[in-house]
């Protein structure tokens, strides 16, 4: 029985938010026009709010470091936390439409800031409907890392439309990463690892990684170990299929 | 259940177009699924030929472009069928189906290749061939180009050089996308996107100069203003307040219901003016730029007396000093008659630093009373419909491209309602 009276949704050894409190259906229209606020364009988007050591309030030390790392439905930022750490100077963000889960994230980022002085204060999250409103908070090569890791598969051809990789898109993304960003794609679906992989090998301004730049990146294993999608699979034993590209001038 | 008074039942609405050839050797003007064309060349009204199996359109066109020095015209809207026209013989020369409503259409500066977008957002691209100055359509079946996901785009206009294509949508966003060698194959290459505005972008138009002929974009919006665009570079050089400018809107007390969105833009040829229509304005606002200092400013209001006029859609050809005006509704509820249109033409902007423009009278106009009977029609309408009319436009408008705001309430209502859950609570 849930004491009503104790009920937080902070868990309070580790000061992290609890995953029951924050449970959200699993798929969320991208077709439905927004209720967020969007910034109308990149410098409008509120540094300070998100990576207040960078960026304080009152601007004198303010840095002028731009967002490098974009988790496109970072679900609960698990990916995020690891590379935190690992790219401690970079700024990242993760972007997820569900609000629940937004939640989530932020308050996970909090409780891990309030822990870890100095630490994690390099990333953050925001609610926003990626398919949409990428040109609004990158400028064109700003991004050096794209992250679309276990997306929605969309099983009906009918909605196919809405796959968060698909060739239209990619010209979007491209746009945002910087030549030589790489982008990273990784799902359990079969169906859907092929068409990622043959939407990125169809579009000009993508090419393949060799196996041993694969190897050499320490962002790849990382891919299906420190998300919770990716744990969930691992636990299940079943099959990840990755499909990781970099961004090339197109050939004339 | 009653939901702000929006009922499905509620019908839809179009606002009448019209096209002006370059050499202004014809005029037209579509309204609901009618083209109407009048040649000045000749001196008569066109009959325009369609032996296709889909022949002429059967429902609102949204869309009417002149391309390649006025060899083509292009039209297009809700019946999901694009037509090229040749002006020569006004027949036509081939029919595109899409799948989804056409919002807009472009021909590209050399002729090869026409371009539109559907309601979805994809800008699809079909090939067209010339062979002694004849064009025709090499395959019916259109490529998909590029796409604004999931957003209605409202204008699509070539760069001067041709090297670059310009979409706008009602999420407030212009891209610039280059045009690669072989467009069936897709335009992956975006350029730079003009964000800005606060509203729906609703008109294109390039402005450019002799010593400068790649020029500036300029842009309208239902934020009440005028943008200029360097589209190099994506950065927005200047900002008019056409609205409050104008002395539409009260500056100090800014309400919901002031929609003064800029319906159409024109930039005057060989000049450096832009003609303005703002929605239920009874005029013309005309802007000045300066290339040079890459500005836009305020000139003046040309109100338009007489009658209730309000231009929906403007137009002008390269080389005479006329700019014409159409206002008009596909249909009206309640009205007997199927659809609205009025004409009217402005001139003097050659000689702007010595007076106003001036509106000319019907039987001044080029084609003078044969030209506004095939154009208009032959009703003749009573003021209070053109007010009616007015606002039925307003209404169709902000429905197409103002996203709605429900309250959560309403919000949570509506998705219990949704016929697409399997049981409802």
């Amino acid at each position: 029985m849930v004491d009503k009276e104790t009920k937080t949704t902070l868990n309070k050894t580790t000061g992290l938010p609890r995953k029951r409190f924050y449970r959200a259906r699993a798929h969320s229209n991208p077709l439905s026009d927004s209720h967020f606020p969007i910034p109308l364009f990149p410098s409008q988007f509120d540094y300070s709010q998100h990576y207040p050591h960078f960026f304080p309030a009152s601007s004198e030390n303010a840095s002028n470091k731009k967002i490098q790392f974009a988790d496109i439905g970072c679900g609960f930022g698990g990916l995020l936390v690891s590379l935190s750490t690992l790219f401690p100077d970079t700024l990242m963000i993760g972007m997820e439409i569900r609000d629940k889960v937004t939640e989530y994230v932020k308050e996970r980022i909090l409780g891990l800031r309030a822990t870890n002085p100095g630490q994690y204060q390099n990333v953050s999250v925001v609610r926003t409907n990626s398919m949409k409103y990428i040109p609004n908070y990158f400028e064109k090569g700003q991004l050096t890392k794209m992250f679309f890791l276990f997306p929605d598969p969309h099983f009906k051809e009918k909605n196919h439309r809405r796959r968060v990789i698909s060739p239209h898109l990619l010209d979007e993304y491209a746009y945002a990463l910087a030549v030589g960003g790489i982008i990273y794609t990784m799902t359990d679906v079969e169906e859907l690892g092929e068409w990622m992989k043959g939407c990125l090998e169809d579009h000009p301004m993508f090419e393949t990684l060799t196996e041993e730049e694969l190897k050499a990146d320490p962002v790849v294993k990382l891919l299906s170990s420190a998300t919770e999608e990716g744990q969930k699979v691992a636990r299940n034993g079943g099959q990840t299929f990755r499909a990781v590209y970099r961004r090339i001038t197109p050939s004339q | 259940m009653e939901e702000g008074g929006e009922s499905t039942k509620e019908l839809e609405v179009a606002p009448a177009l019209i096209a002006v050839n370059p050499s202004q050797q014809s005029v037209v003007v579509a309204v609901g699924s009618d083209l109407r064309v009048y040649d000045l060349r000749e001196g008569c009204a066109a009959s325009l030929v369609d032996e296709s199996d889909k022949s002429f359109h059967k429902d609102s066109i949204r869309a009417i472009r002149y391309g390649v020095n006025g060899k083509l015209l292009v039209s297009a809207g809700d019946d999901k069928l694009v037509k090229i026209w040749s002006t020569d013989s006004w027949h036509c020369i081939g029919t595109v189906s899409c799948e989804k409503r056409v919002s807009a259409a472009a021909i590209s500066n050399d002729g090869h290749y026409v371009c539109f977008a559907d309601k979805f957002g994809v800008v699809w691209v079909v090939n067209l061939e010339e062979k002694d100055g004849t064009f025709s359509l090499v395959n019916e079946k259109a490529a998909p180009m590029l796409s604004h996901y999931c957003s209605i785009i409202t204008s699509l206009e070539f760069s001067p050089s041709g090297c670059y294509i310009v979409s706008a949508d009602r999420d407030y966003k212009i891209r610039v996308t280059v045009m690669p060698k072989r467009p069936l194959n897709g335009a992956h290459e975006i350029h730079c996107f003009c964000l800005g505005h606060s509203e729906f972008v609703s008109c294109l138009d390039f402005i450019s100069s002799p010593d400068f002929q790649e020029g500036y974009l300029v842009s309208g919006s239902g934020d009440s203003t005028v943008r200029l665009w360097d589209i190099m570079s994506g950065s927005l050089l200047d900002t008019c307040e056409v609205g409050a400018k104008a002395g539409l809107i009260d500056s100090i007390e800014r309400e919901e219901e002031q929609f003064c969105a800029v319906t159409d833009l024109c930039v005057v040829p060989n000049s450096t003016l832009i003609a303005v229509a703002i929605q239920s304005f009874k005029g013309i606002v005309l802007l000045s730029c300066n290339v040079s200092a890459k500005s836009v400013s305020f000139t003046k209001v040309v109100s338009i007396t007489g009658e209730t006029f309000s231009p929906t859609c403007l137009g002008m050809s390269s080389s005479e000093d006329l700019l014409w005006m159409v206002m008009g509704i596909s249909k009206l509820p309640g009205l007997d008659c199927s659809s609205l249109v009025r004409v009217r033409a402005m001139s003097g902007f050659k000689r702007i630093s010595e007076g106003e423009p001036i509106m000319l009278e019907d039987n001044e106009m080029p084609g003078g009373q044969k030209l506004l009977e095939k154009l208009q029609g032959s009703v003749s309408i009573e003021e209070s419909v053109y007010v009616a009319a007015s606002e039925a436009l307003k209404k169709a408008m902000s429905k197409l491209l103002i996203k709605k705001h429900y309250s959560v309430e309403n919000r949570e209502t509506r998705k219990r309602t949704r016929n697409d859950k399997k049981f409802k609570q």
